[in-house]
């Protein structure tokens, strides 16, 4: 049909003031944008996390991994033996390298630094061996002789590893030996010796205001010494012999530059040919120097063997303190939210509580030396150890204590978390309780707190996160750097909550800045440090699956 | 009782006028001035709860104006009104569940078989383990569908095996649930749909045999299906329970019940047998309310 030119205008121009909307992306900015601050500012936090996980990743794992022997030969002459840990630039700006060349006995010190312009050439050599010690570290060489008793045999080069080799087991089999003898039977001896003489002293104590000395009582106990004495003596006869069997095995060592050293094979712990090992090898030598990491005693001041006491030490001392601040933690917040009547003086507790988290850690360990070491451990040891003093049984530092310290500065964390759990749980649930006639007490332990459990066990896994890095107030209250022995171990009453530990997280500390043998100590701190975040790993994923598993639970499986 | 109500017929018995000439004049009264008409067959049943002159204050606001009824022994008695009427609050207070709130005051009283529920030396517990309770949402427990239902018979103290499984089956077969779940009592109640939660949480409300049964708005969040389920559960507990059932939906009250009781902004506006509430309620607002001209 024709329209008139005055209706095709309006026409047009009523379909310009109203556009159609088009199907396609409007092009004009809508926001969307955010998503990549956001997305951004996560991809920052994932790189940190990552970063530092990997650097200590790669430090601690790298100081497992065996590298290859080089012999370096100086521009004066002289040889330097050992392995390359780290190069630099020197304060000129010329290239050095760091060349641990062991044999401290030998030389004073462990490390080397050489300039590279002062190394005229290198060479691998395939008979160098890597002898890990018990004493003065590690030694390079090669082994010259070996001796038995008295016969000599002079071993060449490149049958050096395979006579070591040879020799160890029965080395190893001695060590034990001794060890056995020295720890077993003379520490056992030891022990009861101690514990009579305790037992003397609480006989002492006990009769202290008579005017008549208990002398039978005394007379027995020094009769059973008497016994103890003797066995003790027997028990050194034996261990003298074993050490002199074992000392009468030696080998010579030879170093680069042509110096000689005789020691005893058993003083070897580990013999390295690194020059010939294969790929398969290595892995086997990264993975059981990594397992005499975790689970050996350490020597040399905490810069050689393992770390086990430490693991030890961290792992019972976080599952103390979470049996201490879970249950305390949950009630108190179950009161709080449940149980008492809201108001000025409910809201000044939790505030209270939840300042409680932003104390520093180190004010919890003065507050725990003062209040349980020496209030309550004093008090403990007054009334029940009295004969023992002025030594502390439980008025110094221990494992209790430090325990118990962390728990109070952990609690907030705990509290924080049940509430919020707590208030989660629907109103619904507490009036369908109550509507069957359910008292206040049956509502909460059987409707409440179980619905509440996931949000309870991340209050506890925080928490456990955040105790087992803590180590300030640990420092105050009874971990050390060297503990002569484990809080749970063979000896009745198997538990010694009043005995001093170790801990990961000192260790870094100790090892890291108090080291004699820094250059040593450092490749320790990363492993340590990375030990560490496994322990707390391990004990977190635990943790995430007991609460994944209860989740499940609480979930509808319906939409209906 | 007739599916859907019918208009107002006049009346040729010698009762009062349906509408009183000051009602006509001005709809829109105040409903403080009205008195609450309640019809005598309600008066000759034997009552188990008594609510007198009953108000209920939530802090400043007032939702209950002294609302007086009596609500008949074994028999259904359904509470119906506009949204924000009261109703389910004067549910709540049957068994004192407003206790739980916080900055709620009461005036008045209700007794239960005579006995003042929040008399001195009366325990809130023991009154509500004779009265059972189901919610408008349904709220089952997250735990297996037999702990749910004999959830009131271990907080009893009930712990013998042998009773528990034999109120578990009893109440399940009244909620017309047994069939559907005896296979997987040990599974757990979330994995039920809607309908069977909420008759789940009938069943539970039963299993400890109470006298009362309050219901508030049970099938509200169902489908046609699930709540003709439910409501024939209830017409089947009638003559065994006293139900007090509070509805949104007319038809279900007409379908179900044997008292209504219109609410209006806190007030009892009108009690009485179903069938008159309905065919020939007295008081015009109530008249309003059931043809649907508000509400």
């Amino acid at each position: 049909m024709n329209t008139t030119p005055l209706e095709a205008t309006a026409a047009r121009e009523a379909e310009a003031a109203t556009p159609r909307r088009e199907l396609t992306r409007d092009p004009r900015p809508r926001g969307e944008s955010l998503v990549f601050l956001t997305g951004g500012a996560l991809a920052i936090a994932i790189l940190m996390i990552a970063l530092l996980a990997g650097i200590i990743v790669w430090q601690g794992f790298s100081s497992f991994w065996q590298g290859p022997i080089v012999e370096l030969t100086l521009t004066d002459g002289s040889k330097a033996l050992g392995t390359i840990e780290d190069r630099e630039l020197d304060p000129d700006g010329r290239p050095r390298v760091l060349v641990r060349v062991g044999n401290r006995d030998l030389y004073g010190v462990d490390f080397r630094w050489i300039s590279e312009h002062d190394v005229a050439s290198k060479r691998f050599p395939d008979d160098a061996l890597l002898l890990e010690r018990r004493e003065w570290g590690h030694a390079f060489g090669y082994v010259a002789e070996i001796r038995e008793g008295e016969t000599r045999t002079p071993v060449p080069r490149e049958r050096g590893a395979d006579a070591i080799a040879a020799a160890l087991p029965a080395a190893a089999a001695r060590v034990d030996t001794i060890a056995g003898i020295e720890v077993d039977e003379i520490g056992e001896i030891n022990e009861e010796i101690e514990s009579i003489r305790l037992r003397k002293l609480r006989v002492e104590w006990d009769h202290r205001g008579e005017s008549r000395r208990p002398e039978a009582e005394l007379a027995a106990l020094d009769e059973e010494k008497r016994g103890l004495d003797g066995r003790y003596q027997s028990a050194l006869t034996s261990l003298r012999a074993a050490r002199e069997e074992d000392a009468a095995r030696a080998f010579t060592l030879e170093t680069s530059d042509g110096r000689t050293k005789e020691m005893p094979v058993s003083e070897i712990v580990r013999s390295v040919p690194a020059n010939r090992l294969s790929l398969v090898e290595k892995v086997g030598l990264f993975v059981s120097r990594f397992a005499e990491f975790v689970f050996d005693d350490p020597r040399e001041s905490n810069t050689e063997g393992g770390i086990f006491p430490a693991i030890y030490g961290t792992v019972l001392m976080t599952l103390l303190m979470t049996l201490a601040v879970v249950p305390f933690g949950v009630v108190g917040a179950l009161y709080l939210r449940e149980y008492a009547k809201q108001g000025a003086l409910v809201s000044a507790v939790r505030i209270a509580v939840n300042n409680l988290a932003g104390v520093p850690s180190i004010v919890f360990g003065v507050f725990g030396l003062g209040f349980f070491c020496y209030a309550v451990g004093g008090t403990i040891d007054t009334l029940l150890y009295p004969e023992r003093l002025p030594t502390p049984t439980f008025g110094g530092g221990g494992l209790l204590w430090a325990s118990l310290t962390l728990a109070l500065l952990t609690v907030p964390v705990v509290v924080v978390a049940t509430e919020e759990a707590l208030a989660a749980v629907p109103n619904s649930l507490r009036e369908a309780s109550y509507g069957c006639g359910a008292s206040r007490f049956q509502t909460v332990w059987r409707v409440v707190l179980p619905r509440a459990m996931p949000g309870i066990l991340t209050g506890t896994i925080l928490a456990m996160a955040r105790g087992a890095g803590e180590v300030a107030p640990l420092m105050l209250t009874g971990a050390v750097n060297l503990a002569p022995a484990l809080p749970l171990d063979g000896t009745p009453p198997f538990f010694h909550p009043e005995r001093r530990f170790m801990h990961l997280g000192l260790q870094i500390y100790g090892v890291g800045f108090q080291s004699p043998n820094a250059d040593a100590a450092r490749p320790k701190v990363f492993a340590t440090a990375l030990l560490l975040l496994l322990v707390v790993l391990v004990l977190n994923v635990a943790a995430i699956l007991v609460r994944n598993r209860l989740r499940k639970k609480f979930r509808s499986a319906t939409f209906g | 009782m007739s599916a859907a109500p019918r208009t107002l017929a006049p009346t040729e018995d010698a009762s009062p006028p349906a509408y009183s000439p000051a009602l006509a004049a001005s709809r829109d009264s105040d409903p403080a001035d009205e008195q609450p008409i309640v019809h005598p067959e309600v008066l000759r049943e034997e009552a188990c709860i008594h609510v007198e002159d009953f108000s209920l204050h939530y802090g400043a606001a007032k939702a209950l104006h002294g609302v007086t009824l009596r609500i008949p022994r074994n028999k259904v008695t359904a509470l119906i009104g506009p949204s924000g009427c009261g109703k389910s609050t004067l549910l709540r207070s049957l068994n004192r569940l407003n206790d739980l709130v916080d900055g709620v005051r009461t005036e008045g009283s209700i007794a239960l078989d005579g006995r003042d529920i929040a008399g001195p030396g009366v325990d809130v517990i023991e009154l509500r383990k004779r009265m059972g309770m189901v919610f408008q949402k349904s709220n089952p427990f997250p735990k297996s569908i037999y702990e749910n239902v004999v959830y009131g018979l271990r907080i009893d103290g009930e712990r013998r095996r042998s009773a528990l499984e034999a109120a578990c089956e009893k109440s399940l077969r009244l909620s017309a649930l047994w069939d559907e779940v005896r296979t997987r009592l040990r599974e757990s109640a979330l994995s039920l749909s809607g309908g069977q939660q909420q008759r789940l949480c009938i069943a539970r409300a039963i299993a400890t045999d109470p006298e009362v049964l309050l219901m508030d708005e049970p099938c509200s969040a169902l489908d046609p299906i699930a709540t003709s389920k439910i409501e024939d559960l209830i017409v089947g507990l009638r003559g065994r329970y006293t139900v007090v059932i509070v509805t949104h939906n007319m038809q279900q009250a007409a379908r179900i019940s044997d008292f209504t009781a219109f609410m209006y902004l806190g007030r009892l506006v009108e009690f009485g047998p179903t069938e008159t509430i309905f065919q020939k309620p007295r008081s015009r607002r109530t008249e309003d309310y059931v043809t649907g001209r508000f509400g």
